[in-house]
């Protein structure tokens, strides 16, 4: 058995997470499959976004290691880290009055140095990722006159300008429409179909991360409850364990994925 | 209008490139300029009046005996003293800015001016000379930037903790400042006061080329080792490490630069007020660029403090003002435009 063939790129052992001295998650233990569209759902606080913050190096672990291609994360550079690993993380700052091009022009900085500010791939690259999020028409407007769905898919833009195999979202559809919402979801869809990368979400809903994930992660007080394939692991039981929600599953009409439908209260 | 601003690159056949904004550099060319002009007008200027032509070639080693003398030993001194000034201050407003993504981020609000004079009143207290009263602001400066980063430090030095840290700091410093006046003798109590205001009246080389030097090391450093990250700050602390830009690093050596740049521009002229809170707001505005705007704030932090001090010295006939003063009440009055257009902007 080639056991090294069989370590995805992205792991993390034995994690412990905490913010200044309050413990988020201990023991975690997480694989993300290469060329996975994997989803991590659990209720509100149980660690999920913090989680993200981790396999994306932006947050210290406290205990255990985060490895990218068998490298301790933590050791590695961090420029050397973007080039391979890219985050759009829940909040971000547009600077006042910058255009869509320069917003999505900025995922370059890794690729870049004081000689090299901007090369023909640089050019090339940031004009593909603009036209990939359908954002391309919209790239001399200021982005803060872009509506949230917009805005959101300009940010996905400049997260794949930076040309990373890897791509962690943590909650892309927070604050959309459901038709944003949507959108959004077909576009990351589209781009680990077409593209190859492996992708990383934080989502709210079950039935869109039944839908879209092609590996679950389900999370609930810090700890790992359940990873697999949604249709395998999601059942009513573990809906019920993990959200304290009486459900039935049934499957999507469209996809055929699971379709979490919560009890109705007994009336009188 | 709006093809100005747009980006440029240039290209090397061996696949060098660098980008600049037409509009950027036509801002940074005229703040240049005028800076050039504000300068050669106040050595032209007073009990000696002298043409600019004239000055010119003082400058360029022609004219007579007496221009030279006038020029080159007189006034060129104090000009310099007030071009480097403004734009060690103009730099330090706008890292700090910058680095706490507020334009209330400067070193007169965040308390590192108000640290300087405390080492100045200590000095001026204990009889100090002029070379230990440059080193005592420059301590007081240095070792507030240490007191409000380690205050600011748990929970992150983002934003606004930084700022409101600062203001308080400032407040305590301001009352320690006000204690040492009170405590100092008469005859040092005219000295302190005069430095107290800012004013660069009868400023010689010795003041200037510490500035130069400090200028001379730290302008390389920040728009050329951290400009790029400091750009990318501005996206969010979790965007800008995600793109590979090393915080932990980058944060701190700003912040130790801007503190140094206060300090030191304090030790040359006072504290100086308003300066670092104004001149990377208006460069911005000129620029129309987002960023900090790094190079344009420093040209223009240069030409404000300039025409400043023309403003102090001519301005109001036979009676030569401190230009902290002539600072004072341009920038008080900018600050309050700002905070009013700030909270219409809903951003207060």
């Amino acid at each position: 058995m080639p056991l090294v063939a069989a370590t995805p790129r992205l792991t993390a052992r034995d994690l412990t997470l905490s913010y200044d001295r309050r413990t988020v998650a201990e023991g975690l233990d997480v694989e993300i499959p290469d060329h996975s569209f994997t989803v991590v759902i659990g209720p509100n606080a149980c660690g999920k976004s913090t989680l993200l913050r981790a396999l994306a190096r932006v947050l210290r672990p406290t205990r255990g290691t985060v490895l990218l291609d068998g490298a301790d994360l933590a050791r590695l550079p961090a420029r050397r880290v973007a080039r391979t690993l890219g985050l759009l993380p829940q909040s971000s700052v547009a600077p006042d009055g910058i255009t869509v091009a320069d917003l999505v022009a900025r995922g370059r900085h890794p690729h870049q140095g004081l000689l090299r500010q901007w090369s023909h791939e640089d050019e090339r690259i940031t004009e593909e990722s603009m036209a990939a999020t359908g954002v391309a028409e919209l790239a001399d407007r200021p982005v803060d006159e872009l509506s949230g769905g917009q805005r959101q898919r300009v940010w996905i833009a400049m997260a794949l300008a930076q040309q990373t195999p890897l791509l962690l979202l943590d909650e892309p559809t927070t604050y959309l429409d459901i038709s944003h919402q949507i959108e959004v979801l077909d576009l990351c869809d589209r781009l680990h179909r077409t593209q190859g990368r492996t992708l990383v979400a934080v989502l709210h809903d079950l039935n869109q991360a039944a839908r879209y994930a092609t590996h679950l992660i389900v999370m609930r007080d810090g700890r790992v409850v359940a990873a697999g394939d949604p249709g395998e692991i999601l059942t009513a039981e573990l809906v019920e364990e993990v959200y304290r929600l009486p459900c039935r599953i049934i499957p999507d009409p469209e996809t055929g994925t699971p379709l979490v439908v919560p009890a109705a209260p007994k009336r009188n | 209008m709006t093809d100005l601003a747009r980006t440029r690159t240039l290209r090397t056949p061996g696949g060098l490139s660098v980008r600049y904004r037409p509009r950027t550099v036509l801002a940074v060319t005229a703040c240049l300029f005028t800076a050039a002009a504000v300068a050669v007008a106040t050595l032209g200027s007073g009990d000696y009046p002298l043409t600019p032509g004239e000055v010119l070639s003082a400058l360029t080693g022609g004219g007579d005996p007496a221009a030279d003398f006038v020029v080159n030993e007189l006034r060129l001194p104090r000009v310099v003293t007030a071009l480097l000034t403004g734009a060690a201050l103009a730099l330090s407003g706008a890292v700090l800015q910058a680095l706490v993504r507020n334009p209330l981020g400067s070193p007169d609000i965040l308390g590192l001016t108000q640290g300087a004079t405390t080492g100045a009143l200590l000095v001026v207290a204990t009889g100090g000379s002029s070379l230990a009263l440059a080193g005592g602001a420059v301590a007081g400066g240095t070792a507030a930037g240490a007191l409000i980063r380690a205050l600011a430090r748990r929970g992150g030095t983002g934003g606004h903790r930084l700022v409101l840290v600062g203001i308080g700091v400032a407040a305590v410093l301001g009352g320690v400042n006000g204690y040492l006046l009170t405590r100092i003798q008469l005859m040092e109590a005219a000295r302190a006061l005069l430095w107290l205001t800012g004013s660069l009246d009868g400023r010689g080389w010795d003041d200037a080329l510490p500035l130069l030097a400090v200028l001379a090391v730290l302008l390389p450093v920040v728009l050329l080792a951290c400009g790029p990250g400091l750009r990318m700050l501005e996206l969010g602390d979790d965007t800008a490490l995600a793109l590979g830009v090393p915080i932990e690093r980058i944060r701190p050596a700003l912040l130790a630069c801007a503190v140094l740049l206060a300090s030191v521009a304090a030790a040359a002229a006072g504290p100086v007020s308003f300066v670092a809170l104004t001149a990377p707001q208006l460069a911005r505005r000129l620029t129309r660029a987002p960023g900090p705007n790094l190079l344009a704030s420093t040209a223009m932090g240069a030409a404000l403090l300039a025409a400043a001090d023309l403003a102090a010295q001519h301005a109001f006939g036979q009676r030569q003002l401190p230009v902290g003063v002539v600072t004072g009440v341009l920038g008080g009055g900018y600050l309050v435009w700002l905070l009013a257009a700030e909270r219409r902007a809903g951003r207060l």
